[in-house]
């Protein structure tokens, strides 16, 4: 008994000391600074710039002056998911039904690898691209004249595809990947027709892939601050970019946090109605990052 | 559904290709091709900011890297033995960590650091003994690396867990069986069957420091990392130099992310020796 004892108890020990780093680093670097942007977002401003603790929603109460920001970034971020969505689903359709499993890992390591390099060089490309020696010069070739595509809402709703989409293809191949092929071929004994087993089969199947996929994407979307500052050029700015000038320009860090409560709260409640509503709640938790 | 996808491919290559090319454009021009030559190359590589960035980048990306795959690798190892609600906090911690968008942990690590040292530095200068000067906290590298392994380390965790949830237990188990300490299974049959994946993370935690931008823009204090080193230099202007810069970093993430995919696909780990 006595030795059974003596090894629970350092089993547990040794647990505890495994895990020290890790939670001081979660408590410290995350649940502390959390803490202290919430209690800065209720205080005021010094003339200096300075905080000064008080417990006042004037921070809050001015966030209006920001409602481009915010307006902007519950438009285009919803927009920017639903349109990597509509891309992504056929290539991931595509990889994970119709692609030889010769090709089939070459061809989804392509499509994750852009993901992980800079996504600061991958848009700065788009500047290149959409700037007016890249394609309104070659539509001036052509005959077209004077089309402007930076600094419009079309370049940064295009930034936010070209740099999100390996995110939303993954889990939706994933999904469709685990779909049982059997299904579609009872369905098609039974007489249905190719789209109505896409429709009633395949594509509540791959739920789970899409709802991760675009939650995934309107996350990261909301913090968004490098594709609105290349492609929208001060015209068409995130909150991200509000946040940049809160924090490092203009130096009001007590609106600052107040915006950035905001964002994580709007975050948190479109998620979790977003669960609720597509999923009931079921949402797959694997998030892959390869 | 081919064609869709050949055309979804190249609008995720070409911008990137474009960059590559015309870091070997010969003219000063961003935009007109006027020659091969890499000459932009040997340019970019003799520019001091561009190098101390790459230097401050390089130290950041290592030690966060390192700290992640131990920190992520004793947590997954830890994590494994637990069950009920601690291990579900825990849980639900990595995924806040890998979720959370980096310029929510860029602001919150500043406030917080700032308020921290606006505290501990008068407090550090009373001890202090007289004469001498008392040592000043302020941001740099060890907040740059402290926030980016908050990120990684998570992700060294859900890696090596995914590796140890496919691990065969029947070799732990004979190896218990034949006398063997906790350390040495650990050391002679666990650690070698995860060994890829931590090495993956921290490849993989590398690539994401060495590229990330938002969280070192507001945690870098005065110090300058590659990629806002290049994110200044776009506002002054494309350049040739900045694409050979993008060319340089684009590659150093290939290669590190084409080895890290090698270790994680690669299905049979490597024999377990006897003796």
């Amino acid at each position: 008994m006595a030795t059974m004892t003596g090894r629970f108890n350092k089993g547990r020990w040794l647990t505890g000391a495994l895990l020290a780093p890790t939670s001081a680093w979660f408590l410290f670097m995350l649940i502390m600074p959390m803490v202290v942007v919430a209690v800065f977002s209720f205080g005021e401003r010094s003339l200096e710039g300075g905080y000064v603790a008080s417990f006042t929603f004037d921070q809050y109460a001015n966030l209006p002056t920001r409602l481009t920001a915010f307006k902007n970034t519950m438009i285009y971020a919803p927009l920017g998911t639903l349109a990597s969505l509509l891309i992504a689903y056929p290539l991931a359709y595509y990889l994970a039904v119709k692609v030889t499993p010769k090709w089939k890992l070459l061809l989804l390591v392509l499509v994750i690898v852009p993901f992980w390099t800079s996504l600061l060089i991958r848009t700065y490309a788009w500047i290149f691209i959409l700037g007016g020696k890249g394609i309104p010069s070659l539509l001036a070739l052509v005959g077209i004249e004077g089309v402007r595509l930076i600094n419009t809402p079309f370049a940064v709703v295009v930034g936010i595809i070209y740099g999100y989409l390996p995110l939303m293809v993954f889990p939706i191949y994933v999904s469709l990947e685990k779909l049982d092929k059997r299904l579609l071929e009872a369905a098609s004994d039974l007489g249905s027709t190719p789209f109505r087993s896409f429709m009633q089969i395949t594509l509540p199947l791959s739920m789970p892939g899409m709802v991760t996929g675009c939650m995934v994407v309107f996350i990261l979307l909301m913090g968004e601050f490098l594709i609105p500052a290349f492609l929208g050029g001060g015209k068409v700015f995130f909150i991200g970019n509000a946040l940049v000038d809160l924090f490092l320009q203009s130096r009001n860090w007590p609106f600052g946090s107040a915006v950035a409560i905001t964002l994580v709260a709007i975050m948190l409640v479109t998620v979790s109605l977003y669960m609720r509503f597509a999923m009931g709640g079921k949402a797959e938790r694997d998030v892959s990052v390869m | 559904m081919r064609i869709y996808s050949i055309i979804v491919y190249l609008f995720l290559y070409v911008p990137i290709g474009i960059i590559v090319l015309f870091s070997f454009n010969a003219g000063r021009h961003a935009s007109q091709f006027q020659g091969f030559s890499i000459k932009w190359y040997g340019k970019a590589l003799a520019n001091p900011f561009m190098m101390d960035a790459l230097t401050t980048s390089l130290i950041i990306a290592l030690s966060a890297a390192f700290l992640s795959s131990l920190m992520g690798t004793t947590a997954a190892l830890a994590l494994q033995r637990m069950r009920g609600p601690m291990k579900a906090l825990f849980d639900g911690m990595i995924y806040v960590a890998i979720m959370i968008p980096g310029i929510v942990i860029g602001i919150a690590t500043l406030v917080a650091l700032v308020t921290v040292f606006d505290f501990l530095n008068p407090l550090l200068a009373a001890i202090w003994p007289e004469g001498v000067k008392p040592p000043k906290m302020s941001l740099g590298y060890a907040s740059v690396i402290a926030a980016h392994t908050l990120f990684t380390m998570s992700l060294v965790i859900l890696l090596v867990r995914a590796r140890i949830d496919g691990m065969d237990r029947s070799l732990i188990e004979a190896s218990q069986d034949l006398y063997a300490t906790p350390w040495q299974t650990f050391r002679q049959v666990t650690l070698p069957q995860i060994f890829p994946a931590i090495l993956a993370g921290f490849l993989l935690s590398f690539t994401f420091s060495f590229d990330d931008f938002i969280i070192s823009f507001f945690v870098a204090g005065t110090n300058s990392t590659l990629p806002m080193y290049v994110f200044s230099s776009i506002r002054r202007g494309i350049t040739p130099e900045v694409n050979a810069i993008g060319t340089m970093v684009l590659g150093v993430s290939l290669t590190l992310l084409i080895f890290a995919q090698y270790l994680l696909r690669a299905r049979e780990p490597k024999r377990v020796n006897a003796d």
